[in-house]
């Protein structure tokens, strides 16, 4: 999605700031106290860069990321799908607005072994769910899409979320 | 696949409230509490063993790794059988995978790179190709239309 976010402007700070809570943020009563006192600047100091990230974008939001497996959402299927170049922005904007869809991307094709340019993730209880809502977005999609597939995920291999540095 | 963690209601109401936006104040556990009526230590003693078994992967900022000049890139190998958990060891090494997924299809390793530069994206397929001996499709997004990783627990 094209933001009109202003260009972020980090300096050593924010970045130290960064490496100190990309592991996540301290479980204390005074989390963003304890960041200042790590950082050796002020508490309101940490607030205010935070804030200053969160507007800007580099931070998407302050807050949990569950394991989808363990909440109940066991089947987890990646669908993919060859759209009309002419329509895929305006159809993956739809498709991303639908409340079943976690994550939605354009892509480039990998031809001839993957006609697949449009990505929409689909969390469910179980398969049949995930099928049934893949099929909606079938729907949606129509004659612009000539080809789909689904890829269940079958294990998590890793998942440590991203490190910048440090 | 590991079965679901057995949550009781407060914990469910926890993780939803804390898929929101966590506030930026100086007692910022104290006041997610209030609005569930639970302490700021029962808060916390939840959010820790939520983390401990892994019912939550993290609970911090997200960054969003372009915004500061790093990139971030969905990747994918297609890897035989017999030789799977090999690769899958030798890729997971790499501390540029932030998340690796075995999925059904020819294409059957799914990974996300994480790097502080555009260029290190690059760097770092060339690297995984050289220590497993596969090639690495990489799949750069061109466009976002939606990403919230937000699910009701």
């Amino acid at each position: 999605m094209p933001e009109a976010k202003p260009e972020p402007v980090l300096d050593a700070t924010d970045r130290r700031l960064m490496v100190a809570t990309q592991a996540g943020l301290p479980r204390v009563s005074r989390p963003y106290e304890w960041l200042a006192g790590e950082l050796d600047i002020g508490a309101d100091e940490v607030l205010r860069r935070l804030q200053r990230m969160l507007d800007s974008g580099v931070i998407r939001r302050i807050g949990a990321v569950p394991n989808h497996y363990a909440i109940g959402y066991t089947a987890n299927g990646m669908s993919v799908w060859d759209v009309d170049d002419a329509r895929i922005d305006e159809l993956g904007v739809r498709v991303g607005a639908l409340e079943f869809v976690t994550h939605c991307y354009r892509r480039p094709r990998r031809l001839p072994d993957w006609p697949y340019n449009l990505f929409a993730m689909v969390h469910s209880q179980d398969r049949a769910e995930v099928s049934a809502r893949v099929a909606e977005i079938a729907t949606l999609l129509g004659n612009a899409c000539r080809t789909h597939d689904i890829l269940y995920s079958t294990a998590i291999l890793k998942k440590t979320g991203l490190r910048i540095a440090g | 696949m590991r079965k679901a963690a057995a949550l009781d209601e407060t914990d469910r109401r926890l993780i939803n409230a804390l898929q929101g936006d966590f506030p930026l104040v100086p007692e910022p556990y104290r006041q997610v509490g209030e609005v569930l009526g639970l302490s700021e230590d029962e808060v916390l003693r939840r959010l820790d063993s939520l983390l401990e078994h892994r019912v939550l992967t993290r609970f911090g900022p997200m960054f969003q790794i372009e915004r500061a000049g790093g990139a971030f890139v969905l990747a994918a190998m297609r890897v035989p059988e017999d030789e799977f958990d090999r690769v899958a060891g030798q890729v997971n090494a790499f501390p540029e995978v932030a998340h690796n997924y075995r999925r059904e299809h020819s294409l059957n390793m799914w990974f996300v790179l994480a790097t502080a530069t555009p260029q290190g994206i690059a760097e770092t397929i060339v690297a995984i190709e050289a220590a497993t001996g596969y090639p690495v499709f990489a799949f750069p997004k061109e466009r976002e239309y939606f990403v919230e990783m937000k699910l009701r627990a």
